[in-house]
């Protein structure tokens, strides 16, 4: 007999249960009982907050050279376990064609976006002509916690075209992934095992209509991506995200298209001045 | 021994004598319409706007409702569709450009008007606003035909129909602000500019006409809050720009939640400004002074917060309490005013609540001599010593000339309390040494940071805040973002 | 510290300039507006303020006298205009001004010390000084070595200037930093805290022989300087700009600026002073403006 795997959250760099003690049981498509995946609570969400935020100072001070060479080192572990990923990704109904695809699209994504480490700031800083005697320079800096409400459907590139340009710009991620969640909580385990410090990347699997809300009321959470076509879910985000002047992207329930403009979203832009003069 | 005294000169001893800026040479009308489709259309209700130096009522004007407000976006959504729309980005520019010059020709007039409807000293309206009015009309007009190369590997579309409410701290300014970046970018526009403060706009409405801008493409329609509240929830408003309070950006960002509309927001702040012991300390108190004291505190990003490292903190202290008395407060049209009117009798009652609950809660208050002018709106330069983080007066925006003064022991300390707060408008840093400089702009959560000066602005510098201060920038390249679509 | 005993300043103590910042606050009192009362209080002033000079190789005996006539009697016929303060000249014409200002409140002042370079022993320059003092001298303006500060020999310059003061014996020191050719801020506050350390009674900015002479900006570093000596030590310290004080706008402007930084105290000619040859008829020419409303022509003023 085969032993079965445990899915279970990633919060901090750590794997635990939900806290709720609920599951979400995941069937295949005959629907066999593939796992009892995590049900992620509210309380759990907060945890993964406490740890974000406490990621997000030292993942947004870290060189982007390291941060490049994270982000391709993910794409090298998720390469390596290319096959178990196929495996998974069939087993929830998808071809096996497609799945080699997906998982081939996720990792150039990866690698794509790790590329920009080093770039996008000096795409978008700017040396400003100020009238006076003074330098004066705008560059981005990363906003700082970031949800992610990833695509409802789909597996790897979904979750991945919304998480790389969030934490290569200098982010730490809360994810909710979508109902493949099976292969966010293998991906997760790519991430424990790719030099991506304890907090930066947590991801939840759960109800959107259960954590939507809490995304969009916590106070320390700085900005969210929503994929999403509901126009409810859109609205109420919005709405929530009022109190402490949340960023809100919202985007299309399906994978991200490749651009730098992606991690500008997340991004603040700050403007030094200096006199020049002896 | 100088073997002679010179006799008494009031040169010496008495106060300057009055040097009033003149105002007659311009007119201001004793009603003003609203500014619709290129003609001036009459509003079902007026209302007055006044002196804050006296009190006296200027003029009258009208108070648009949701029925004119939707008149001018029906034509501004015509001016994009039609004539304006239609223009190059090279012609575009060209209409900004002639703006540019006709505000510099009535520059004059402009800056009066601007002290006489707001209260603020025409020096500061003279030599700060009304230039930067201009400067921003000319850098955004060099922008209009290359707007392909803001951004890279996207080519940028107007947004349409721009919808922005204005504060009355800096009227025409703000005004400035908003119409040029839309304008450049090819979007049409509806003001709605600060109920006390409506003059300076319509003059600029005047502006326009004469330019010959195409009808419809910056309509200008007065009232308060219901007229902007109107403007903003218009279903044909394209995009929203707003700047003014925290609260009343967040009530727009529910009105406009679950919309398509793209907005910005730039809100209130609590500014930090650091001075430390190896700081050019001279420079650094009238640093302190321009921060807190420029425009009566009714700026966003002033440094109302100062953190002073404790070795030093009496000397600094001392100096500043000294160039205070040496600010002139009195008439904004008097040239050797520093302080003005406080905007309106409303704000001077929310600046006074502030004040009074900073003495309650422990802190120690100090204000040069002197009397104040018996009519009008008015208050003096103020500063707290013996202030803690928990303090209201530490906590919340005052929007008036009071400076709240806490110490720090260490770099570390100074960022920690810096960024306890919900805002991140902006920050100062004082200190002589480059390497700290770089360690704490880049640790302060701030949009924009003043390294040994503040409260300086310039159109090619992006100005805008990180958490409750707001959402998106305006100024230089990354402004532009907010009016146009990718 | 005990009374007579001069030491050296504490660096620490001298804080950096910002160029940019003080040339801003510089301007800002540019932007005053000085009318009516106040500006015919001021112009009157600033003519008792004048350090009358000469200092050309070309003066001679008839040149000082006819300049000292006007140091006394700027606006003849007016006597509530003036005297000057004093007037200025080389040590070797000391005897003849000390004449020619006899019986008024003139003062006179003699430049020393190898003006304008200052390139010389220090025991020249010193004997210099008591010539110059013996003649008549109620004030000496002397240099600092420039070069010596420019090479960081602060120490000599402190002993230089302690040296004249003793060599002044009763007559006042003026010290001439020569800002122009200090060039930056921060130089010239230092070298100002070297001086006032060491005894000046009055700083000076410049000798009006280099290209740069006084400037707004870099006088309010010398009054700042002054400034937080008082704030110490409760003593005061006279200022002196000279060169370049061409017109009576901007003499105004330099009292706007005394005024506000230093305060009411230091508006005598005991404490402030121009050093100016062309500003006298340009502040007549102003006070005539201002009692007539027409505005004047050189032709009505004399010229001495």
């Amino acid at each position: 007999m085969t032993i079965k795997k445990t899915y279970k959250l990633f919060i901090g760099g750590k794997f635990p249960r939900t806290e709720s003690g609920r599951v979400l049981d995941v069937r295949g498509k005959d629907g066999e009982l593939l796992a009892n995946a995590s049900w992620a609570s509210r309380k759990d969400f907060r945890e993964a907050v406490v740890a974000a935020r406490k990621a997000s100072g030292g993942w947004g001070k870290a060189s982007a050279y390291l941060k490049g060479q994270i982000l391709y080192r993910i794409a090298e572990m998720l390469e390596g376990r290319r096959a178990q990923f196929v495996v998974e990704l069939v087993a929830h109904g998808i071809s096996e064609e497609r799945a080699e695809k997906d998982v081939s699209e996720a990792i150039d994504l990866l690698v794509h976006y790790g590329g920009w480490s080093d770039k996008y700031q000096a795409l978008f800083s700017s040396a400003n002509p100020v009238a006076s005697s003074h330098f004066n320079f705008s560059v981005p800096e990363p906003t700082g916690v970031v949800g992610i409400i990833a695509p409802r459907r789909g597996s790897l590139p979904e979750l991945v075209s919304a998480l790389a340009p969030v934490i290569v710009g200098g982010n730490s991620a809360i994810v909710l992934a979508g109902e493949n969640a099976l292969t966010a909580i293998t991906f997760a385990e790519v991430l424990s095992t790719s030099d991506v410090p304890a907090g930066v990347v947590n991801i939840l699997t759960g109800k959107r209509a259960e954590l939507i809300p809490e995304f969009a009321k916590h106070m320390d959470v700085n900005a969210v991506l929503l994929c999403s076509n509901d126009k409810d879910e859109k609205k109420l985000l919005d709405l929530e995200s009022a109190e402490n002047l949340k960023r809100v992207s919202h985007q299309k329930d399906a994978p991200l298209k490749e651009s730098p403009y992606h991690i500008l979203d997340f991004q603040e832009v700050k403007t030094t001045w200096h006199p020049i003069g002896v | 021994m100088a073997k002679t005294e010179p006799g008494p000169h009031n040169f010496v001893f008495g106060n300057y004598a009055p040097a009033p800026e003149s105002k007659n040479h311009f007119k201001i009308k004793k009603s003003y319409d609203l500014f619709i489709g290129g003609k001036w259309v009459k509003a079902p209700k007026q209302f007055e706007t006044s002196n804050p130096a006296t009190g006296e009522v200027i003029a009258k004007v009208g108070e648009a409702g949701k029925k004119e407000v939707g008149q001018a976006v029906k034509a501004a959504r015509k001016a994009f569709e039609g004539e304006w729309g239609q223009l190059s980005g090279a012609e575009r520019g060209k209409y900004l450009f002639r703006i540019a010059r006709l505000i510099q020709e009535r520059s004059r007039e402009l800056a009066v008007v601007e002290s006489m409807d707001g209260g603020k000293p025409i020096r500061e309206s003279r030599d700060v606003d009304i230039p930067l009015v201009a400067a921003h009309f000319f850098y955004h007009a060099g922008w209009a035909d290359k707007l392909n190369y803001a951004f890279p590997g996207v080519k940028p579309k107007p947004l349409g129909v721009v919808g922005q409410v204005i504060p009355w701290n800096f009227p025409l300014l703000m005004a400035a602000w908003k119409i040029a970046p839309a304008l450049a970018c090819g979007n049409t526009v509806v003001l709605k500019p600060a109920e006390t403060t409506p003059l300076t706009a319509l003059k600029l409405a005047e502006i326009f006409e004469d330019a010959g801008l195409p009808p419809g493409t910056v309509n200008i329609v007065t009232g308060a809050g219901e007229t902007g509240q109107a403007l903003i929830e218009h279903p044909d408003v394209d995009k929203v720009a707003f700047t003014g309070s925290t609260a009343v950006g967040k009530a727009i960002r529910r009105a406009i939640a679950g919309t398509d509309k793209k907005f910005t927001l730039e809100l209130g702040g609590k500014a930090a400004n650091i001075v430390f012991e190896d700081a050019p300390i001279n420079e650094a108190v009238e640093g302190i002074v321009s921060g807190i004291f420029f425009n009566q505190g009714h700026v966003c990003c002033a440094g109302s917060r100062l953190f002073v490292q404790e070795s030093i903190a009496d000397k600094v202290i001392k100096k500043l309490k000294k160039r205070m008395e040496t600010l002139i407060v009195g008439d904004p049209l008097d040239k050797n005013t520093d302080i003005g009117a406080i905007n309106s009798a409303e704000q001077l009652e929310r600046i006074k609540a502030l004040v009074k609950a900073g003495e309650k809660e422990g802190a120690c208050i100090w204000q040069p001599e002197g009397r104040l002018p018996r009519k009008g709106n008015w208050f003096k330069p103020t500063l707290f010593t013996e202030c803690a983080q928990s303090h209201r007066i530490v906590q919340e925006e005052i929007f008036g000339p009071v400076l709240a003064i806490q110490t720090f022991r260490t770099p570390q300390e100074a960022l920690e309390k810096a960024n306890n707060t919900p805002y991140g408008l902006s920050g100062g840093v004082w200190t002589d040494k480059g390497s700290k400089i770089f360690k704490m702009t880049t640790g302060l959560k701030a949009g924009v940071v003043w390294a040994n000066t503040f409260n300086k602005f310039d159109p090619t510098s992006p100005f805008g805040g990180y958490k409750e201060s707001g959402i998106g920038r305006e100024g230089g390249v990354h402004g532009l973002a907010a009016y146009l679509n990718f | 510290m005990k009374a007579g005993v001069l030491n050296f300043p504490d660096r620490r103590e001298s804080p950096t300039i910002d160029q940019v910042g003080v040339e801003e606050r510089a301007k800002r009192f540019c932007a005053r507006s000085i009318k009516k009362e106040t500006k015919m209080s001021a112009l009157k002033l600033a003519v008792t303020m004048l350090d009358v000079t000469t200092l050309e190789g070309a003066d001679s005996v008839g040149k000082v006298r006819q300049m000292c006539q006007k140091a006394r009697q700027p606006l003849p016929g007016d006597p509530s205009v003036g005297p000057a303060a004093a007037v200025c000249v080389y040590p070797r014409m000391v005897k003849t001004a000390a004449k020619a200002v006899e019986g008024s409140s003139v003062l006179v002042a003699s430049v020393a010390t190898q003006f304008p370079s200052g390139q010389m022993r220090l025991k020249e320059r010193l004997a210099e000084v008591r010539y110059a003092v013996g003649e008549g001298a109620d004030e000496i303006d002397m240099v600092i070595s420039r070069g010596q500060f420019l090479q960081g020999e602060y120490r000599a310059i402190f002993d230089e200037v302690a040296a004249c003061k003793e060599a002044c014996g009763g007559a006042h020191l003026k010290v001439i930093l020569e800002t122009g050719e200090l060039t930056t801020y921060d130089n010239v506050r230092w070298a100002s805290d070297i001086a006032i350390a060491a005894g000046a009674d009055f700083i000076k900015t410049s000798t009006g022989k280099v290209p740069i002479a006084a400037t707004l900006p870099v006088t309010l570093v010398m009054l700042q300087a002054i400034e937080d000596h008082y704030d110490r030590t409760g003593k005061m310290v006279g200022m002196k700009p000279a060169g370049g004080i061409s017109n009576a706008k901007l003499a105004i402007q330099y009292l706007v600026m005394v005024r506000e930084v230093l305060g009411e105290k230091w508006l005598t000619n005991k404490w402030f002073r121009f050093g100016a040859s062309s500003l006298t008829n340009d502040l007549l020419m102003q006070i005539r403006k201002q009692e007539t409303g027409r505005y004047q022509s050189g032709d009505y003023f004399t010229k001495d």
